[in-house]
């Protein structure tokens, strides 16, 4: 398989701060690709690199064989990815179904209806409250509509950060199920930012572990979850 | 009341004494706000140097009671609300009441005053201010002092609100927006449409309704600028100066008639709001403000110093007035030309002009206000609420902000085009006077005091702003006062404005789950 997505050499900066220094993550299509990691170990900032915002300085982004590095965001984003940003943004004063409108808007009109019965097959409960503001949502289902919202554009890579953020344990369970879901039967690859080791490495074909803007390891979910190395330091200290 | 100041030894100062404090800061804050305004008024007249004379009695008053009223307040915030009720009543009672009293036996008593002779001079209640508004003012301040009492009575009887009552609270106030606003627009709409013909109507007041129409659409365009996407623009009556210039030189200069110009008068504020958006739109919130502040001065300061084109100071007079689609309203018609008493076979008046106008306004206004309700519901008009939320999430979903925020300005610049060459047609004359920074003030006060977002709060507050002001006009200088008064009043009763709600942009079959497109809004 060759690689849907291929970060070689990112380097990203917040004014002298380097953020990255000199990522390499290749995602083939159909897989889940986890990148876990200490809290500002820069995976965010990677996520958000290969969105365009901020633009890497060195390095470059290769997108379905296309060179995405220095491209705005928006051009981006309708290139057939779509995110599901950290603290997950949903449009608060908008209803369900407006946000889901939101996330169709650069899609084809004509498939609105379709999608929108195919993310309420998904996310039942979302359904329940399509008249509902965005803002009144429990945090579980805010991030099931952010990852909705997401699916709308109809990507073919899906890229989540920390989507288990601030949810209670039975709601992330059920988070990543839906991830595999999508992945499986909408067949859209992942590309997931964790904290949460575990669950992501479980779910994950394969995973990155980054360090201080650094890939530190790198190897399939279940392998690194039985890397004593991985197991210190993000599995026995942290969740369980 | 004074009982805890006895137990002394205590650090925290009893409600008497943070009071008395209070009482005399404010005593201070009044005097220095009025020693100068108000102690001293200044007299010109014909042939004497100028002189003044003191009003030293009204700052002391003012001296006396508004530190009272600071006191009365302190108690209710410190849960004790029965001196504000009584006290603030009384005053509210004796203040107002004695000054209406007053206002009544001047407006009622004084024509007759030869008849009944010098006992009839005044009502008699002595009041502290020599003016009666300034005692009705006074007491309405106490009345405000009342309704604090109130609440905080509600308050102690019911207890705080939980986030869950308030969030409930205020769907109740926007659901209660709603309907009002489901009965009051069709009924504006229709007294807006009947109103010429009815008895009372007479030359000024359909003058006054064409004025306030112009700023019903203004207010609309704006909310389109700011209710919609969010973009705080304080340099809107450029857009309002373009227009009105572009007519008034297209046809001084080109001979172009009304119809003809408007479109491109719409479009060269377009064109200028591009111009203006396309540097300032990567600025956000206060700093996007001041730019257009700037912005806004800078066409004014043009329109002033570019004398060969704009006239100046003295502006561009002699702009052909409004046709009847190319038929004038000229008592006299040129040989062989038809005007418009003689097309319809009427009587000459000049109130067919005056009502053609008042028409003409009222068909912009109310293409503005369809414009507006569409484009809510396109794809654009989406974008435009999103980008307002949260631009980076916007961006995430691969929409484009600067572009669609131009379109925002360009729309709303477009309709304040639309407006501004009406004004110049209505007026024949404009000069840079027109648009100056306090018309951008007062349109964008309509929008903010309507609701940001509601259209039939827009038409409201525009009555309110900008009728209450013609009305008033007999209480010369202290109309702006009440103007301020009145903005203060909403902002402290809705502060989310007068008829504040939001209609979601599409509906969904019961069950069904399918999105449908209300009146059919996605399709165009």
């Amino acid at each position: 398989m060759t690689a849907m997505l291929r970060i070689s050499g990112v380097r990203t900066f917040y004014g002298h701060i380097e953020a990255l220094k000199g990522v390499d993550v290749e995602v083939a299509e159909g897989e889940i690709v986890t990148i876990i990691g200490a809290n500002g170990a820069g995976k965010s900032t990677l996520l958000m690199t290969i969105c365009g915002s901020p633009q890497a300085r060195d390095g470059s982004v290769v997108f379905e064989g296309q060179e995405i590095t220095r491209q705005p965001t928006f051009e981006i984003m309708r290139k057939g990815i779509a995110q599901a940003p950290e603290g997950r943004r949903i449009f608060p004063r908008m209803s369900v179904i407006e946000n889901l409108k939101m996330g169709a808007i650069t899609s084809d009109p004509k498939y609105f209806d379709e999608d929108v019965e195919k993310v309420f097959a998904i996310f039942p409960r979302l359904k329940e409250r399509q008249a509902q503001r965005g803002g009144t949502l429990s945090g579980g289902e805010q991030q099931m509509l952010a990852i909705a919202r997401a699916l709308m554009s109809r990507p073919r890579l899906l890229l989540l950060d920390e989507p288990s953020l601030g949810l209670a344990p039975l709601i992330v369970k059920q988070i990543f199920q839906v991830i595999r879901e999508i992945n499986e039967q909408q067949k859209v690859t992942v590309l997931l930012v964790e904290q949460n080791a575990n669950h992501a490495l479980k779910l994950a074909d394969r995973g990155y572990v980054m360090v201080n803007g650094r890939i530190t390891l790198s190897g399939g979910g279940a392998e690194l979850l039985a890397n004593p190395e991985v197991r210190a330091a993000y599995l026995e200290g942290g969740h369980h | 009341m004074a009982t805890l100041t006895m137990t002394g030894a205590k650090p925290v100062p009893s409600t008497m004494q943070i009071a008395i404090k209070e009482a005399f800061l404010t005593a201070f804050l009044v005097f220095m706000l009025s020693f100068l305004m108000i102690g001293f008024e200044t007299q010109a007249q014909q042939g004497q140097p100028l002189s003044y004379v003191t009003r030293f009695a009204a700052i002391v008053w003012g001296i006396i009671l508004v530190p009272l009223g600071r006191i009365l307040i302190v108690f209710n915030r410190h849960g004790r609300p029965m001196p504000a009720l009584i006290g603030g009543g009384f005053a509210f009672l004796y203040l107002f009441g004695g000054a209406v009293i007053a206002i009544l036996f001047d407006v009622l008593v004084i024509p007759f005053n030869d008849y009944f002779g010098e006992a009839a001079g005044a009502a008699g209640i002595p009041l502290p201010f020599a003016d009666p508004i300034v005692d009705a003012i006074f007491g309405l301040g106490a009345l405000y002092i009342v309704i604090l009492g109130i609440q905080t009575m509600r308050h102690t009887a019911h207890g705080e609100l939980t986030l869950a009552q308030r969030e409930a609270k205020e769907a109740r106030t926007a659901l209660r927006a709603k309907q009002i606003s489901m009965v009051l627009g069709p009924a504006l709409l229709v007294t807006a449409l009947v109103l010429p013909f009815t008895p009372w109507s007479d030359r000024v007041l359909v003058e006054t309704m064409t004025l306030i129409l112009t700023y019903v659409m203004l207010g609309w365009g704006l909310n389109i600028v700011v209710g919609l996407a969010g973009l705080l623009d304080l340099g809107y009556v450029a857009f309002y100066a373009v227009g009105a210039y572009s007519y008034a030189k297209l046809a001084t200069e080109f001979g172009l008639d009304f119809w003809a110009s408007l479109p491109l008068a719409g479009a060269f504020a377009a064109f200028f709001g591009v111009v203006l958006g396309f540097p300032v739109l990567r600025l956000r919130g206060d700093y996007l403000a001041i730019v257009t502040l700037g912005f806004g001065e800078m066409i004014r300061i043009t329109l002033i110093n570019w004398q060969a084109f704009t006239g100046g100071p003295n502006g561009i007079t002699g702009i052909p007035r409004m046709t009847f689609f190319g038929v004038p309203f000229d008592r006299t018609p040129e040989e062989g030309t038809q005007a418009f008493h003689t097309l319809f076979g009427l009587e000459y008046s000049t109130m067919h002009r005056i009502l053609f106008l008042y028409y003409v306004i009222l068909g912009l206004a109310l293409i503005t206000n369809f414009f507006t309700i569409r484009l809510r519901k396109l794809p654009i008009g989406r974008a435009w609420e999103a980008l307002r939320e949260d631009e980076t999430a916007c961006r995430a979903l691969g929409i484009n902000p600067t572009n669609t925020k131009l379109t925002a300005f360009a729309l709303g610049a477009m309709m304040a085009g639309f407006a501004g060459s009406f004004f110049a047609v209505r007026q024949a004359f404009i000069s840079p006077e027109s648009f100056v920074f306090l018309e951008s003030a007062v349109i964008l006060a309509i929008v903010v005091l309507g609701g940001m977002g509601s259209q039939v709060g827009v038409a409201l507050a525009a009555v309110l702003l900008i009728g209450l002001p013609e009305v008033m006009r007999e209480l010369s200088l202290y109309r702006m006062l009440a103007f301020g008064a009145v903005m203060v009043l909403i902002m402290l009763w809705r502060p989310r404005g007068l008829l504040a709600h939001r209609e979601p942009t599409i509906l969904l079959r019961r069950g069904g789950g399918k999105a449908k497109p209300r009146k059919a809004g996605a399709t165009a």
